[in-house]
């Protein structure tokens, strides 16, 4: 187990720089979660971590050691990919002992490791067959047997159940998290989706545009998001949003409604505010509520659980979910009245300013 | 409801029907196809089982295949031993030598990364266009300049360099369609280059290699112009242009010819039987995952 220490990373391909300075500090045994949308470079930062892409400038260490310069196998990481990247012309067994074979590792302690990995991992009775006679979540699990008989470092996922089915992506995902926790291994795990990275992380790291745009708990992520983007991102349902300026009451909207401020900001320049408000933070209020935004229902969304509801009001589309069931009709007039601690506020750069 | 049905009922048996229909036209011309193909092939060992006059008097009727005169006297009496091997070591070599240089050549032109790559690919491409019967006079000095003339070593250099080009592109092609996740699983795995070419890459491209093998090997034992400009001494020919001396100028032994013929189609008959199920899944490789 090592910590992971990301100093100043760039990369560009030709003139285009896709990563564009990034600083990342992972502790020993954490499980840390890169996420963003595509095109952001977190693959490219796996990739680079894994030492499969080249460091146009900046400096990755593991551990004590600085590894811009070393080859990815003496790295001491395991990684397992999107594709699964099983060798096909092998068997289970085959797969996962190839790189204990190609280190010299004795036959007997090879298969005691293959076995030891099968066992925690269940794949002890498909060890004979080879990738194309398996389902997808058995070859995601060889997948991670082979990393595991490895005893790395640290463990790179790149986007690993992205191509698994919705339930069984739920069912995996809890079993890497309990995989982690039982070898607590220093684990870098891409995603692009953030309920995965949400319910599995120790850490977050919010990419985009090859920027870091915040680091942090997942909770601390969605109470206090740093700017629009984290705020947009982080939840599902995302974040409402409705723009406004700041007046004697509190945030007027160009509706002329104006919703109450738990503090006041102080302001420089102009008084232009973004008011952000999760949709389970909304609740539904009768037309005309002293604080409430006046809203259309547009679409219905009953889940069980919880109802959504899209309304349509004069500073665009705003997403709620509900607790309890209503029966509303679309067009019919309601009123939507966020929690007031609950409200986020950003400035026109986008960037958070401290409410509360 | 039985009404409503009716008429799409029909016409879903009239469509199977049809399908059904062009597949009875299809088998039947295939099996036309055959006796077309095979035709020439059962005259050729029958014959080989006759002496010259029963040919004449008989030419389609069963041989008595106990009569193996023939082949004793091809194998005992010329130097039909000597071809054929000439002809194995000839084919066997020049085929391993494509199959090496051109899976090399191919990976790297799939795999890494460079500007001369696509200049590597189009040379070589540019082989394929190339007709190198046209080039036999300067191939001929270039053989003679590096002492290479009348041994088996000028066909094999010869034939090697004729199937490279398309040897590279058909591995270039393959190469390039797996993923490269694979190897970056091998880098991190802890494998050399060499070693993913040999362990990962090699067992893989299987199909392909066949495909280049085969297509590559028939024209090579066929071939009778190299051998005819380049060789010389009896010891160095190779089976096509060893045939030819069966046939005399005022009398041939048909028998002996057909006999020849028939040990010098074998090998490479049994070579296309044996890797068809190779040769076929190269060819519709990609075309189910």
């Amino acid at each position: 187990m090592a910590n992971v220490s990301i100093r100043d990373i760039k990369k560009s391909f030709g003139p285009v720089s896709i990563i564009k300075g990034v600083d990342v500090d992972i502790e020993d045994g954490e499980f840390v979660i890169l996420v963003g949308p595509s095109g952001c470079g977190k693959s490219t930062l796996l990739r680079m971590i894994a030492g499969l892409e080249d460091i146009t400038s900046g400096e990755i260490r593991i551990g004590p050691r600085v590894v811009n310069d070393v080859p990815p196998k003496d790295r001491d990481i395991a990684m397992v990919f999107q594709s699964y990247a099983l060798y096909p012309h092998m068997t289970v067994a085959e797969n996962m002992a190839f790189s204990l074979k190609l280190k010299g590792v004795p036959q007997a302690e090879q298969k005691k490791r293959v076995s030891d990995a099968a066992t925690s991992l269940g794949l002890t009775p498909l060890l004979d067959r080879y990738p194309r006679q398996l389902s997808g979540g058995q070859r995601q699990r060889v997948a991670m047997g082979r990393a595991i008989v490895r005893d790395p470092q640290v463990f790179l996922f790149d986007e690993p159940l992205s191509n698994l089915d919705a339930k069984l992506r739920v069912a995996m995902r809890a079993e890497i998290k309990e995989l982690h926790q039982r070898l607590k291994t220093t684990t870098i795990y891409v995603t692009h989706d953030q309920i995965e990275a949400m319910t599995m992380a120790d850490k977050i790291v919010v990419m985009h545009d090859g920027v870091v745009e915040q680091i942090g708990a997942p909770l601390e992520l969605y109470d206090r998001p740093a700017n629009r983007f984290v705020a947009g991102f982080i939840g599902s349902p995302s974040m409402n949003f409705i723009d406004g300026h700041l007046d004697a009451g509190g945030l007027a909207l160009p509706s002329g409604t104006v919703l109450p401020l738990q503090v006041r900001p102080a302001l420089s320049s102009d008084n232009k505010l973004t008011y952000g408000i999760r949709p389970e933070h909304l609740e539904l209020a009768a037309p005309g509520t002293a604080g409430a935004i006046p809203a259309t229902v547009s679409v219905v969304e009953p889940t069980g659980a919880d109802t959504t509801l899209i309304a349509k009001t004069e500073g665009g589309s705003v997403t709620a979910v509900l607790r309890e069931r209503f029966h509303l009709k679309p067009g019919e007039a309601v009123a939507l009245k966020p929690a007031i601690h609950k409200a986020h506020l950003f400035d026109s750069a986008g960037i958070r300013v401290s409410s509360n | 409801m039985t009404i409503a049905f009716a008429p799409s009922t029909v016409a879903a048996r009239s469509s199977e029907t049809r399908a059904m229909s062009f597949a009875f036209l299809a088998q039947i011309i295939l099996i036309l196809n055959s006796f077309v193909m095979l035709y020439p092939v059962v005259v050729m060992v029958f014959s080989a089982f006759k002496s010259t006059g029963e040919i004449f008097e008989h030419p389609f009727a069963l041989p008595d295949f106990t009569q193996v005169q023939n082949f004793a006297r091809v194998l005992g009496e010329t130097s039909m031993p000597t071809y054929f091997l000439n002809s194995i070591v000839v084919t066997g070599v020049s085929i391993l030598l494509i199959l090496l240089l051109g899976t090399m050549a191919g990976y790297a032109v799939a795999r890494y990364e460079s500007r001369t790559n696509t200049v590597v690919l189009l040379f070589f491409l540019a082989g394929l266009m190339l007709p190198l019967k046209l080039a036999v006079i300067p191939l001929f000095i270039l053989l003679r300049d590096l002492s290479l003339l009348d041994s088996r070593w000028s066909l094999i250099v010869t034939y090697t360099a004729i199937g490279l080009p398309s040897a590279v592109f058909i591995m270039a092609g393959f190469l390039r369609s797996l993923p490269s996740e694979l190897e970056d699983a091998a880098r991190i795995d802890g494998a050399s280059e060499p070693r993913i070419m040999w362990s990962v890459m090699l067992p893989l491209a299987r199909p392909p290699m066949a495909i280049a093998a085969i297509q590559n090997a028939v024209p090579i034992w066929n071939d009778f112009f190299f051998p005819l400009v380049f060789i010389q001494t009896d010891s160095a020919k190779t089976l096509p242009q060893g045939l030819t001396t069966f046939m005399g100028e005022y009398t041939t032994d048909w028998g002996m010819l057909f006999a020849g013929l028939t040990i010098a189609a074998a090998p490479i008959t049994l070579l296309y039987i044996a890797l068809s199920r190779q040769f076929i899944q190269g060819m519709t490789a990609g075309a189910v995952k």
